[in-house]
Formats: C-alpha cells, sequence, structure tokens
C-alpha cells in the first residue's frame, strides 16, 4: 500500500532536480508544511521564497520571477489559489505568457472536513477558460513524478492539481508513457468508458475491473490533462463503447463531464453520466466518505455502470420491439 | 546648475510635450483613452525612459535592462506615446490604437516592445515588480525595477501584500512612483477611500520615501538621482501631480479621467502645448 501523497511525490521531485538547476525556484504562502516544501526550504534557501498568508503576491511575484527566465512554482493549497489569485493567475501569469507552474495541494475535497471555504471543486471550471494554461491531475506517485520532470521546462503555464492524502497507485511503476495532453487507457473495452482524472482513476479503474467479472467489458481512461484535452481518445470511444460515464472530484459543472461532454455532442453524440460533485455544499467527513456518499468511489461507480448499461439495453430493447410492431403493420 | 543640465532639463520637458501632444492624438483618433491619467504621468515617464532607465529600444529584451511596470494601466497612451518616441515601436503603429485588430490594446500588452506586463486590473504590477527584483537579488545582478501606480489603486490590497514583501527582503532595487494626482474615476481620492498619511503608511511598511512635485521635470530628475540602491530599503517616490496636466482646461477637472475630446477641444488642446513646443530655445541658453 502506497504511503507517499503526490504531493510528497511532488515536491521530492523537484528537490532532486532543483538541486541540479538553479534557476528552479519554489514559492509558498505559509503552507511549507501543507505543501512538504520543508526538505526544500533547508536544502535549498536561496531557491525557496516564502510570502506569508497572501496568495495573490505569490502569484504576481512568481510572474515577475519567470519573466526574468526563473522556472517558478507557487505551491500551496488549491482552494486558495484559484480563488483569491485568480485575477493573478488571469493576468500576471496566463495573459502575459509567463510560464509559471502552480501546485494546488489538497484539491478536491482533501479538506472535505473543513467546510465549503477549503474544497476546490470550481478549480477546473474557471481555469479552463483560460487560453494557454494547462491543466494536469495526476492520479498516483509514479505519474506525479513523471509530471514533474516534464514541467521543469514545459513552456506553457500550467495548473496542477493534488490531493492531501496517500494514494493507491494506479500504475505499477514510473517507466509510463506519460505526456501532457496525452490521456492514457488503462483498460480495452466496446461496452462502456469510463473517464476519470486525478484521484477518481483509481476508482474507475477498479470499478472496470469489476464490471470485467460481471461480464461488461468497460474501457477506463485516465485523463490525467484536462486542458489540453485529449479529444481524440474520447471521440474514439464514443465511437467504439457508444456511452461512457466521467468521474470527477469536482463540480459536475463544468470540469471533465463538461468536457467530455462538449467533444462528445458535437462529435458524435452518444450517452453520458457525469459523476461529480453536484450543486450543493458538500457534505463534511473524510475524502472518502464524500466520495462514497456521492458515488465517486468503485462501488459507486460500478452501480452506476450497471444501472446505465442495464437502462440503456433495455432502451434499446424497447425501441426494437416498437420497430418490430410498426414493421409488421 | 551647470548648463548641460540645465539643457537636458529643457530637452526632457520638451520631450515630455511632444509626447503630450502625441498622447492627446492617439486618444482623439480612437475616440477612446484615459486622457488624464495619461497626461498626468508623462512626465514622470520621460524622466524614467529617458534620463534615469538604463534600456535598448533596439534590444528591448536584453537581459540587464531595467524594468519598468506600468501598474497604472488605463493610462496606456502615455505610455504607447513613450515607447513610439523612444524608438521601442514605429510611431505609425499609434495611428492604429483603437481600431480593429490593432496590436495596441487599450491596456498594457507585452507582446508590445518595451512592456513587460499586461495589465489593466488594479494592484498587480508591484508584485510583479518585487518577483523581479528578487530575482534579480538572487542572480546578483545590478538592474533596477521601476514600478508606476495611480493614486486610486492603492485601495487594492494586494498592493499592501507586495509592499511587505518587499521590505522583508530589503529590495533595494525595487521603486515605485505614485502618480498622486488626488482624483480618480469617482472623484477625490480622499473623499472616495482616505489614502492620507500616505508617506507614513508607507514608512510603516518599511519603505523610503520621497515626495517631489511631478510636473516638474527638475525635481523628478533630482530625485530619481539621489536614490540609493544599496540601503537595503525598497524605495517610494510620491510625485504630486495634475491630472490632465498641460491641458488648461483639463486639469483637475474629474471628467478627464477617461473624457475624449471633441474636434473643437482637441484643437485647443494641441494648440496649447504646440505653443508651449515653440518657445522652448534649448540652443539659445
Amino acid at each position: 500500500m502506497n504511503t507517499i501523497p503526490c504531493r510528497k511525490m511532488f515536491t521530492d521531485t523537484l528537490l532532486r532536480l532543483a538541486k541540479k538547476d538553479a534557476n528552479i525556484i519554489a514559492i509558498t504562502t505559509d503552507a511549507r508544511g501543507s505543501v512538504t516544501l520543508d526538505t526544500f526550504a533547508k536544502e535549498l534557501p536561496f531557491q525557496f521564497v516564502e510570502l506569508g498568508i497572501a496568495e495573490q503576491n505569490a502569484v504576481g511575484i512568481g510572474a515577475g520571477m519567470a519573466s526574468t527566465g526563473k522556472k517558478v512554482f507557487v505551491c500551496g493549497p488549491a482552494c486558495f489559489y484559484v480563488a483569491r489569485a485568480l485575477e493573478q493567475i488571469k493576468l500576471d501569469v496566463v495573459y502575459s505568457k509567463y510560464p509559471v507552474k502552480i501546485l494546488g495541494v489538497s484539491g478536491g475535497v482533501s479538506y472535505g472536513a473543513l467546510g465549503f471555504s477549503h474544497h476546490s471543486l470550481h478549480d477546473i471550471a474557471v481555469l479552463r477558460t483560460f487560453p494557454d494554461l494547462h491543466i494536469v491531475l495526476p492520479c498516483d506517485i509514479y505519474q506525479t513524478k513523471r509530471l514533474v520532470e516534464e514541467l521543469i521546462d514545459y513552456p506553457f503555464p500550467v495548473y496542477i492539481r493534488v490531493g492531501r492524502n496517500a494514494v493507491p497507485n494506479v500504475y505499477e511503476n514510473e517507466n509510463i508513457e506519460f505526456k501532457i495532453g496525452k490521456a492514457i487507457q488503462l483498460l480495452d473495452g466496446n461496452d462502456l468508458t469510463l473517464i476519470g482524472t486525478g484521484e477518481t482513476v483509481y476508482h474507475c479503474y477498479q470499478a472496470g475491473k469489476m464490471l470485467r467479472e460481471k461480464g461488461i467489458n468497460a474501457r477506463v481512461i485516465d485523463m490525467h490533462t484536462l486542458k489540453p484535452f485529449d479529444n481524440d481518445i474520447v471521440i474514439k470511444a464514443a465511437l467504439e463503447t457508444g456511452r461512457i460515464i466521467t468521474v470527477e472530484e469536482h463540480s459536475i459543472f463544468g470540469g471533465l463531464g463538461s468536457s467530455v461532454a462538449e467533444v462528445v455532442s458535437q462529435n458524435c453524440p452518444v450517452s453520458i453520466k457525469i459523476l461529480g460533485i453536484p450543486d450543493e455544499f458538500v457534505v463534511h467527513g473524510k475524502p472518502l466518505e464524500i466520495f462514497k456518499y456521492y458515488g465517486l468511489d468503485s462501488e459507486g461507480i460500478f452501480k452506476t455502470a450497471i444501472n446505465f448499461v442495464e437502462h440503456q439495453n433495455k432502451q434499446i430493447f424497447k425501441r426494437n420491439a416498437i420497430d418490430e410492431v410498426h414493421s409488421s403493420h | 546648475m551647470s548648463k548641460s543640465k540645465l539643457n537636458r532639463i529643457k530637452e526632457l520637458q520638451l520631450q515630455a510635450s511632444k509626447i503630450r501632444k502625441r498622447t492627446l492624438e492617439i486618444i482623439y483618433l480612437a475616440k477612446s483613452g484615459h486622457t488624464g491619467g495619461s497626461l498626468s504621468c508623462i512626465n514622470i515617464l520621460t524622466v524614467l525612459y529617458f534620463h534615469v532607465m538604463k534600456i535598448d529600444p533596439r534590444n528591448p529584451k536584453k537581459e540587464d535592462r531595467d524594468r519598468f511596470v506600468m501598474s497604472k494601466g488605463h493610462s496606456v497612451e502615455a505610455l504607447y506615446a513613450v515607447l513610439a518616441s523612444a524608438g521601442f515601436i514605429d510611431d505609425s503603429l499609434l495611428e492604429t490604437y483603437g481600431s480593429f485588430k490593432s496590436p495596441l490594446a487599450g491596456h498594457p500588452i507585452n507582446k508590445i516592445p518595451g512592456i513587460e506586463l499586461n495589465s489593466g486590473a488594479l494592484g498587480h504590477g508591484l508584485s510583479f515588480g518585487v518577483g523581479i527584483s528578487l530575482a534579480a537579488k538572487m542572480d546578483k545582478k545590478t538592474f533596477r525595477t521601476f514600478v508606476l501606480m495611480g493614486d486610486g489603486e492603492l485601495a487594492e490590497g494586494s498592493v499592501y501584500e507586495a509592499a511587505m514583501s518587499a521590505s522583508h527582503y530589503k529590495l533595494d532595487n525595487l521603486v515605485a512612483i505614485i502618480d498622486r494626482n488626488g482624483l480618480q474615476i469617482s472623484g477625490r481620492t480622499e473623499d472616495v477611500m482616505t489614502l492620507e498619511p500616505l508617506k507614513m503608511r508607507w514608512e510603516a511598511f518599511g519603505w523610503q520615501v520621497f515626495e517631489v512635485n511631478g510636473n516638474s521635470i527638475k525635481d523628478l530628475i533630482k530625485t530619481f538621482d539621489s536614490l540609493d540602491y544599496t540601503n537595503k530599503k525598497p524605495k517610494l517616490i510620491i510625485a504630486y501631480t495634475t491630472k490632465g496636466y498641460g491641458v488648461s482646461f483639463m486639469e483637475g477637472v474629474v471628467k478627464w479621467h477617461h473624457g475624449v475630446p471633441n474636434e473643437e477641444q482637441f484643437k485647443i488642446a494641441i494648440a496649447e502645448i504646440e505653443e508651449k513646443i515653440k518657445n522652448f530655445k534649448i540652443n539659445k541658453l
């Protein structure tokens, strides 16, 4: 069982790379503990910038430093950066075209019990509308490691969201083909497609395996990058499997589900179920409890998939029966 | 004062008047712009671009250039006129301002040579400037960063996050200038939101503060020349200016914040500035 949170893998990898590259800078806002930047701060004090609780300033400063050629990682809780500092992300980073990397830790419902102030279930919806801002949600430590390595010299600004707790690994090791913008197919199948992002990928994967035992072959896709969006893999899945379930630790509005629906509805309309956090203030609890409550864990996805397939089969059966009646007249 | 120094001042005054004229032309042509705040900061910009900063218009991305950040982005017409005058952009480009697909946006955009930050929303420039200054310190570079803010802008809380961090990191390579024209879109700054005692507030944030007549090229030069870039303190210059400076009927009148002159007003304004230009006798000193 993996015990390393993705945020820790992120900062460990960053530290290792920063030791070889003095231009790599980590900025935080009284969140070195939450982000796990303590070791970085101790070992590379001259590449570390503490700004106190001031997210707007952190992003603005990050952009200023990036304008001189620094490779800047601004790190802190996702909930604060994508609300308080949104305008700095929009103007200083994105509009001004400085490739700052913003690491939002403890995203989604990681701080489940702390209340709405600490949830970030809007981040993808909002940031997705900014041109040239790329968005990545790695699903496990191996992918996180590969992501950090790719980010160092990545020429675009990127928002990365990781959770707080250690999560089970999806991949067996770091030898995976990883490229920002290119989704990964974890299971093949033609009965339906499950698409997850970030921490929901694991649950989709498990659900896919459970479905297989029931004789339903689900295709499972790890959509680690929400922008630029891998349209091709989605269109192919729609064409070949005919129905899609998306699962995200995000509002049902504007995130992964919306992205998939935008692509599918305009290219190859098929039925889609969007699983995420409904339009309400999230129930308080531990992340897994919340996942379970909203049906975002493997069990919930499995049930939704079974119902979806059976319901659709019934619909098809009904339609065929009607067609038969009509044609016999 | 030496003769050459006097000549220098006259030269810059003449330059500022020409830029003022060009700024009005841009606004009149585009039928859009922030006239009052552009006119109030032109002397500051002129002194920065033609006296203080080490910059090379032919090499606008030169690594060790001094940086200028236009935090009061709405006064972009003045900035564009200065950039054209300094040779960063072609003067003919100014004629496109406000037209469909013009590369010149209504607020600064760093696709234009010489512009570092896309501003327009207020309270952004100082943090960005702190970031540049901090990076310069890390790399032991000696270039300096100048950030121009409006006074109405000082109601934005982010300004003080930046102010705190600048003194915390002892950024003596950072100079902020406030275009203290005393007016903002809704009226007098002190009626909209009290900013005074401005000097004391910034000193309390750990800044070294200078007060200067921002309409006076001579005083601006004197102040900038006196700055010590090794004293471990960020510097703030409160430049007391007049909104609409240089055009009598616009001076101190709040409606010119983003008022655009009609044909008659434009002619009167240009005539006043041209008269001033005619009266400069640099070579006869």
